[in-house]
């Protein structure tokens, strides 16, 4: 197969230099300059930029026509602002493209090249260039004017009775958070991400489960060092060799060090140990040599284990630094006992219709960017900055299936910022419902800290992330 | 320098490590023509993977081998190749082969000077440029992958091994290519500008410099004062990723490990970026339009309407381009009064922008145009520039902006006013100075074939993108089956990547045309265009220095077709003014 294609390529490229020769020498022969174009090429080119742009404009007109309700009407307060100024803006682009591209090509067809014609020599007229310096400048003062009430209407303070809303973002999904009855959000901390607690919310139980979770993880590490069967190894011919001097020399050597180098009996706790400890410490070595604990790593495995051991440790000391958080101070306390009874959603989340909501938008990892298509709403989620947005909800979720005539219909949010392998998925079911479903519903929804978030949670192995972000649909 | 100083070179000095302007030049241009090849090769794949999702096509096991698994595109790879497509197109075949052939070619030949005004820097800024390139198209054999998060390669994605297979290796070369690049660049743009403020010829007053030469001056100097803010982000992300610093990081907890970090920021990375992001796509833009006023001017035998207002505008927009870069962070949370007043600074460009559009109209207005390829692919340019740019109103609105940003919309709008603009003055300026750089004529008949696919087929890409973005379909998305609310705009998908397919095979006729003509096409006369500027005065045959003998004086400026003084319909700038004329 590959040898036909080479084949081919090959036949390919000789025929064409036959044709080349060919060519050239025709070319030779007709004595036509390649700069002369002739008057029926003329004819031909210009004819060509009025059939292009006849069937460039039918093109454009059918887009428009089955594609230019590119959304269903806004389901959101300020989106039907955004909407207005996108239909102007539309219709007043729309007139100048066809406007200037035809003179553009009419020009261009008509005044083609004629030998008995000489060109208007026009260089300049300060007229007609003041009249396309000023129309445009009125045309974009009009449009910025109008463009940024709609951006300081959408962009203001929400009002004291908006209600709040976290949206909380890692690669690939989206967490919601809802404040509970305080209306008070917990303070959150990434240090203490747990499966549990995927929010990193800062509780008392929150910091111990990290602390649970970390301990566990430096012990089955510090024990993964421990007992690499090379480490032990040379640990125990070590203590071998030392036996052996030791009984060479008898006690004195022993003696000697221990009053010179006392600065350094810590460092290398095994120096000068007596013959029974050596002994000891030979015979625990050959015990943990058994133990099914032992494994063999490779000195960059043996290294990244180690890295993995300080880095955990560091991680530990910033929880613990946490922990010696001054508790006299009344305000700060509310807010760490605020995250108790704090909501956390996955999957989908629910919206009153006709309430205020302010988002605030944080990300676990890498910068995301919550999309709301149908609410033209977005804010980018960025790792240690937080953002917000605010937006009021008009149309309920039900009343947009029948308005789409779709009963499967759904608002989503979905990840608009590159963020990896499963970007194309990342997504959250938004639902608008009635103030008193809207209740009911957030009723049911657990408090943090339940059992019920833990299945959520993506394990918190360090997977490759190409596993973890599998999309749940099937892509073959 | 003597003028003819014709002493023997050997091979390596004349084709390798030439310090000639005009060789340099050609070194540029067919690098950036193979990193062409390259980039549109990767669009095509992946634009199959998007015009039918998961969809097995040999070609792409063939090409790609364990990147399409049984011949589906895999979603790590198809990040990969759409970065790699953004970064060779944007700085590789548009800047280094844009500003690189043409800065090249044609300051020191249309200022009347005998060379760059320092050849080894020049030489020096083709090789880095080289390096690069090599770099570059390496990182897409390393383990992992090449640098998958975009052409923006923002933080802490790309600061993240852990975060995709492409924040490896790959980014790490991705990066290095990125500093010789700018290296490269600063070397060029500093010659550039030196020359044209030095070197011109006696009488080349700078209001007699034909626009191309303005254009490349501009665009020089926004390149020196962007690119090494590039150049300083590049190297905190550098950091960043390899000495433990936080610039860029703060709060990250990735593959169940929350990281040493705390006090960094993102948004500084974009800060940076688009400082240079910007200004960038004007460094794109400008030459094309350069280019683009010289064959319009030329080839519709009327002086180019408006100079003093085009190089107004020049400037303007230049100027202009350097306080706009916030309309790329619109909903990264920054401060809306902040957001407004890039608002108002992005509109403005629009009015300099304008000008060009109407002046290049009334240019064509009664001409008497030769409807050459060059002369095709510049009123093509016309036609994409107005239509890319309109939408650009659309982004510039923040309001707008908010429900817009990244989707297909942006990609079709920029890929519309830079992508399509840019490549088509490049050609346009391929088929016009083909006889000056390598003394033979392309073939017109194939140029008009290629002209005509390839505004069909580029418009055909692109446009329907608007439609596919503003029903909210995100870029950079592997696929969207999984959005029932987008189902019903991807019927356009398919068709998008026919013409695109179309549009890059019909690229083979210019790719043929181009090495055919370098050898066999017919050998050129001196002026074929019978254009007024001084690069046609030079012999056919290159010489060191360009002109035979003495330097040419100008007197005039470089417009002067179809002045009613004289009989014929074009005056070289070397002829006299006659008693009484004033200059334009
Ligand atoms: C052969 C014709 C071309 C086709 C079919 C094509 C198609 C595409 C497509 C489909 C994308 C992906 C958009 C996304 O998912 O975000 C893309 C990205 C891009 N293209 Fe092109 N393109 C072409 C030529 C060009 C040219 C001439 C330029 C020069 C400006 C260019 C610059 C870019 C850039 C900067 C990106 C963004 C990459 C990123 O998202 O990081 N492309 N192109
Ligand atoms: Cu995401
Ligand atoms: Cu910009």
């Amino acid at each position: 197969m590959k040898l036909l294609i080479l084949l081919v390529v090959v036949v390919g490229i000789v025929a064409l230099a036959q044709l080349a020769r060919v060519y050239e020498l025709s070319a030779k022969l007709r004595k036509r300059r390649e700069e002369d174009i002739s008057h029926a090429d003329h004819r031909l080119n210009a004819s060509l930029f009025i059939v292009f742009m006849l069937v460039f404009y039918a093109s454009v007109a059918y887009l428009y026509v089955a594609y230019g309700d590119y959304l269903p009407v806004s389901a959101s307060e300020h989106g039907v602002g955004v909407d207005s100024l996108m239909n102007i803006n539309i219709i007043i682009i729309t007139v100048v493209f066809f406007l200037v591209n035809t003179l553009l090509f009419v020009f261009a067809a008509k005044y083609y090249y004629k030998k008995d014609r000489k060109a208007k020599f026009f260089p300049h007229d300060n007229k007609l260039e003041m009249i396309w310096t000023v129309i445009p400048s009125i045309v974009l003062a009009g449009l910025i004017i109008f463009g940024l009430r709609t951006w300081n209407d959408m962009t203001g303070e929400a009002s004291d009775e908006a209600m709040v809303i976290e949206i909380y973002s890692k690669q690939f999904d989206w967490t919601a958070r809802y404040p509970g009855s305080n209306a008070e959000f917990g303070l959150s901390n990434y240090n203490l991400i747990t499966s549990n607690n995927p929010l990193g919310i800062v509780t008392n139980e929150g910091i111990a489960e990290s602390l649970a979770e970390l301990d566990a993880s430096i012990e089955k590490l510090d024990n993964e060092v421990r007992y690499e069967r090379g480490v032990l190894l040379s640990q125990k011919a070590k203590y071998e060799k030392e036996l052996k001097n030791l009984k060479n020399h008898g006690g004195h050597g022993h003696a000697e060090h221990a009053e010179g180098d006392e600065a350094h009996a810590d460092e290398h706790t095994h120096h000068g140990m007596s013959e029974e400890q050596l002994l000891a410490e030979i015979a625990k070595i050959d015990e943990m040599l058994t133990s099914d604990l032992v494994s063999v790593l490779s000195e960059t495995a043996l290294e990244a284990k180690k890295d993995k051991l300080y880095r955990l440790k560091r991680h530990k000391q910033r929880v613990l630094d946490i922990e010696d958080f001054d508790f006299s101070d009344a305000q700060s306390l509310s807010a760490w006992e605020a995250g108790k009874d704090d909501k956390i959603v996955k999957g989908e989340f629910h919206l009153p219709i006709g309430k205020e909501v302010e988002f605030v938008f944080r990300s676990r990892d890498v910068i995301h960017s919550a999309y709301m298509p149908h609410f033209r709403a977005q804010m980018n989620c960025v790792p240690g900055v937080p953002t917000r947005f605010k937006m009021t909800p008009t149309i309920t979720t039900d009343s947009m299936r029948t308005i789409m005539d779709n009963p499967e219909f759904d608002y989503v949010l979905l990840c608009n910022k590159v963020c990896g392998s499963a970007h194309f998925n990342m997504q959250m079911k938004v639902i608008v419902e009635s103030q008193e479903d809207y209740d009911n519903w957030l009723n049911e929804q657990k408090t943090f800290f339940v059992e019920e978030v833990k299945e959520e949670a993506a394990p918190e192995v360090p997977a490759a992330p190409v596993v973890e972000g599998e999309p749940t649909a099937s892509i073959n | 320098m003597a003028a003819n100083a014709h002493h023997e070179e050997s091979f390596v000095s004349k084709y390798i490590f030439s310090h000639d302007h005009k060789m340099i030049s050609k070194q540029f241009l067919i690098t950036a023509v193979f990193m062409g090849i390259v980039a549109v090769m990767l669009s095509v794949f992946f634009r199959l993977q998007l015009g039918w999702p998961g969809q097995s096509f040999s070609i792409l096991e063939t090409f790609l081998g364990k990147w399409a698994p049984d011949g589906v595109l895999d979603r790590n790879a198809y990040l990969a190749l759409v970065t790699i497509h953004g970064t060779i197109m944007v700085f590789f075949v548009l800047t280094g082969g844009l500003s690189g052939t043409f800065s090249n070619l044609l300051i020191p030949l249309q200022i009347g000077a005998r060379d760059m005004a320092s050849g080894f820097l020049n030489m020096l800024s083709y090789w880095m440029f080289l390096a690069s390139s090599v770099i570059m198209i390496s990182s897409l054999f390393v383990e992992g992958g090449a640098a998958s998060g975009g052409w923006t390669v923002y933080p802490p994605l790309s600061a993240l091994p852990q975060a995709m297979p492409g924040s490896g290796m790959g980014m790490t070369l991705w990066l290095i290519s990125m500093v010789l690049f700018v290296a490269s660049s600063l070397l060029g743009g500093l010659n550039y500008i030196v020359t044209i403020i030095n070197l011109r010829t006696k009488g080349m007053k700078m209001t007699r410099l034909p626009l191309t030469i303005w254009a490349f001056l501009v665009t020089a100097i926004l390149g020196v004062l962007s690119f090494p803010v590039l150049v300083s982000a590049v190297v905190l992300l550098i950091m960043d990723r390899s000495m433990g610093t936080a610039f860029y990081l703060s709060d990250i907890h990735i593959a169940g490990e929350a990281l040493d970090v705390t006090g960094g920021s993102p948004i500084l990375y974009q800060h940076l970026f688009w400082f240079l992001g910007h200004p960038e796509v004007y460094i794109v833009l400008l030459p094309a339009l350069g280019i683009s006023s010289e064959i319009i001017s030329t080839n519709s035998r009327k002086p180019i309407f408006g100079y003093r207002a085009m190089i107004g505008s020049i400037l303007a927009i230049g100027f202009l381009s350097f306080i706009v870069w916030g309309h790329h962070m619109f909903v990264t949370g920054m401060n809306p009064f902040l957001g407004s007043v890039f608002v108002f600074t992005t509109l403005l460009i629009a009015i300099p922008s304008a000008v060009k559009a109407f002046n290049y109209i009334t240019t064509l207005w009664k001409g008497n145009i030769r409807l050459t390829p060059a002369m095709l692919f510049s009123i093509g340019l016309v036609s994409t520039f107005v239509t890319g740019g309109l939408t650009g109103i659309i982004l510039a609105d923040s309001a707008l902006d908010v429900n817009v940003h990244d989707t297909y919309f942006v990609v079709a709008h920029f890929h519309i006013v830079m992508g399509l603009s840019a490549i088509f003055g490049m050609l346009a300026g391929v088929y016009h100075w083909f006889p000056k750089m390598f003394g033979r004529m392309l073939n017109t008949k194939l140029g008009f074939a290629h002209f005509w696919l390839t505004l069909v087929c580029g418009f055909g890409t692109f446009f329907p993108m608007h439609f596919v973005g503003m029903a909210g379909a995100p870029r950079r998305y592997y696929e969207y089956s999984q959005f029932e609310f987008l189902d019903w705009v991807m019927d356009l998908q398919p068709i998008i990547s026919v013409f695109a397919i179309v549009g890059a095979i019909s690229q083979l006729i210019f790719l043929f045309n181009f090495f055919f003509s370098i050898f066999r096409g017919q050998e050129a006369s001196q002026n074929p265009w019978q254009a007024n500027t001084l690069e046609w005065t030079t012999p056919v045959e290159h010489v060191h220095g360009n002109w035979p003998g003495a330097l040419p004086e100008v007197h005039r400026w470089a417009y002067d077709y179809s002045n009613p003084n004289y009989e014929e319909d074009f005056v070289p700038q070397t002829v006299p003014l006659k008693a009484g004329e004033e200059d334009h």
